[in-house]
């Protein structure tokens, strides 16, 4: 009986496939149904992934403990979500939000005060660009000692992670604009602000929405290995950490779910703003955002 | 742009930075002085609270001649078995960053060009590939974990998973870029020499892929090595700089900590080093004129 859990998923995934490379191959002039198939090929592939793993799981009888099947996680999803809620609240809307807002502000306000000065600018860039390679999140430990248990140390963290970023991406942002427009700026007497409000900001707006594209996974990230080093008794990290030292496996998979999606949510949210905001971009304009 | 334009902006803001850390470790170490001070029922003038401040065993904030005198003891004067050397440590993490930065160079290569060849798999892949970022990797880390030990996989091999889970999206992304880069021109000057797509894969698409491969190889090593250290937090690992980062917060050597910090930084920043050194060096034999 097992095994026919695992030929029937493997001959599900297999269908699945085939219908992806038939539907990549339609060749159609309507645009609903265009938009339709480039919705349906990646989610039908997710599906497939998901009952493949249904499948292996209950095939090969791989004990819950080690990797619970989708069904279960559902159930227990399900089942728990006043405190999947209460974690996400703690997590997400108290560490990321506060601490991806500061953090992104921060920078882009320094790399803005910095502008002016190419002193400030040659000394802070390359240092910018090696922060953004170390470790950050190493600096956990520390602001949980000097902010506390709660969720201040997180969004000290995520500030930390986010700020770097931020000031690199923003100050090459500024310098995005050509010489010839900041010459014409210049003929119509524009003063420095009118010329960062009216030509620079909107140029540099790509770079900034690539470091708050970046950002919003960092932030997430930050906040929830943060929570190792001390929390109180809620959020994501906690839960996680204290879940799998009670070996309630399907749990740990609820919580990291609901990460996902928020995850994939944030990412979604920033790349929708940024459609509207840099509408005149290539890259938009051509229907692809990267 | 002389090497003395570069380096001495660069140089200014390390010794700001260094001068306002002293003034910082002042200013928080202060209070546990005059606390001990008033235990003591004696009265204490500023002037004697900041020598005193340069010193602490466990300060709030370590005084950057601990951290260097720490890194230096722990470093040069300890043999490298020894479970106190921080070299030793460090080799620790390093194996399992190489290790995982290897299998996902590899992994992200070879769904790169899966994603190039056949289009269904671009269509479905893709968006999963960029969904599987937003999952939070740490989420995922105690897991991995605590499945491989329990089918009998313990130490390196786990921690090097991590690291290649966090570095196979970048060269994903930017080896097809990469792949993609050549004009329509040239792969049209291909197809009139009837060349097959094997070929035009190894004389056109793989070499004009180099520099978006170095690019990305860049950010992987550096996030890899991010993800051993982050791997070795929830395993409540005793060896490692994660380790080392852990024991220190539970401990409060904050000494401890910030060594290992900086530590990890150095380790970075030699890893991106030897990356941009090969990258040159690439280019070089390709007959790049620099």
């Amino acid at each position: 009986m097992t095994s026919g859990f695992l030929y029937g998923a493997i001959a599900f995934w297999l269908t699945a496939w085939a219908i992806n490379e038939w539907l990549v191959r339609v060749k159609t002039k309507d645009r609903t149904a265009q938009q339709a198939i480039r919705i349906a090929v990646p989610l039908l592939f997710g599906i497939s992934i998901l009952v493949l793993w249904e499948g292996i799981v209950r095939g090969f009888n791989v004990p819950s403990v080690l990797l619970p099947p989708p069904s279960m996680i559902w159930t227990r999803l399900i089942n728990s979500l006043p405190t999947l809620w209460a974690d996400f609240r703690q997590t997400f809307l108290k560490s990321v939000i506060t601490g991806y807002v500061m953090g992104c502000g921060l920078g882009f306000l320094v790399a803005i005060a910095i502008d002016r000065s190419p002193f400030l600018q040659k000394g802070l860039l390359p240092l910018g660009n090696f922060v953004s390679a170390l470790p950050v999140v190493g600096v956990a430990p520390i602001m949980v000692m000097w902010f506390g248990f709660d969720w201040q140390s997180k969004v000290a963290v995520v500030v930390m992670m986010t700020f770097f970023p931020m000031l690199v991406n923003t100050i090459s942002g500024l310098a995005a604009a050509s010489q010839m427009e900041k010459d014409l700026m210049h003929t119509y007497a524009a003063s420095w602000f009118q010329t960062l409000v009216k030509l620079r900001l909107p140029a540099a707006w790509p770079f900034i929405f690539n470091a708050l594209k970046i950002n919003s996974t960092l932030a997430l990230i930050g906040a929830i290995v943060a929570e190792f080093f001390g929390t109180p008794i809620v959020g994501m990290g906690f839960r996680i950490s204290t879940e799998v030292g009670r070996m309630n496996v399907d749990m740990v998979w609820a919580e990291i779910a609901v990460a996902a999606v928020a995850g994939s949510a944030f990412y979604g949210i920033v790349a929708l703003v940024e459609r509207a905001v840099t509408f005149w971009h290539p890259s938009v304009r051509g229907g692809q955002t990267s | 742009m002389t090497l003395r334009e570069k380096f001495f902006p660069v140089l200014t803001i390390v010794l700001i930075l260094i001068a306002i850390w002293y003034v910082a470790a002042v200013y928080l170490n202060a209070p546990f002085e005059r606390d001990t001070v008033a235990r003591a029922g004696t009265t204490i003038t500023f002037s004697e609270i900041v020598p005193k401040t340069m010193f602490q065993a466990r300060p709030v904030l370590p005084a950057p001649h601990q951290v260097i005198a720490e890194i230096w003891d722990t470093t040069f004067n300890k043999p490298i078995t020894s479970k106190r050397s921080l070299v030793y440590h460090a080799w620790i993490t390093l194996s399992a960053t190489l290790v995982g930065f290897g299998i996902g160079t590899v992994l992200g290569i070879l769904l790169a060009i899966g994603i190039v060849h056949n289009r269904a798999m671009d269509r479905s892949l893709m968006p999963w590939v960029i969904a599987s970022q937003t999952i939070p990797i740490l989420a995922i880390a105690p897991m991995i974990i605590v499945v491989l030990n329990a089918i009998g996989i313990a130490g390196l091999l786990p921690k090097a998973l991590i690291s290649t889970y966090l570095s196979f999206f970048p060269i994903v992304v930017g080896v097809v870029k990469g792949l993609r880069s050549p004009e329509q021109i040239q792969l049209d000057l291909m197809h009139t020499y009837y060349a097959s797509s094997a070929q035009t894969f190894w004389k056109l698409r793989w070499p004009a892929s180099m520099p978006y491969l170095f690019t990305s190889l860049k950010v992987a090593i550096a996030i890899s090595l991010v993800g051993a250290i982050v791997g070795e937090l929830p395993t409540g690992a005793v060896a490692g700089l994660g380790a080392r980062l852990l024991a220190g917060s539970y401990y409060g050597q904050t000494v401890q900590i910030w060594s290992a910090l900086f530590m990890a930084a150095a380790l970075a920043a030699v890893l991106v080093i030897i990356v941009g050194i090969a990258h040159t060096a690439v280019l070089k034999r390709m007959g790049v004129k620099p």
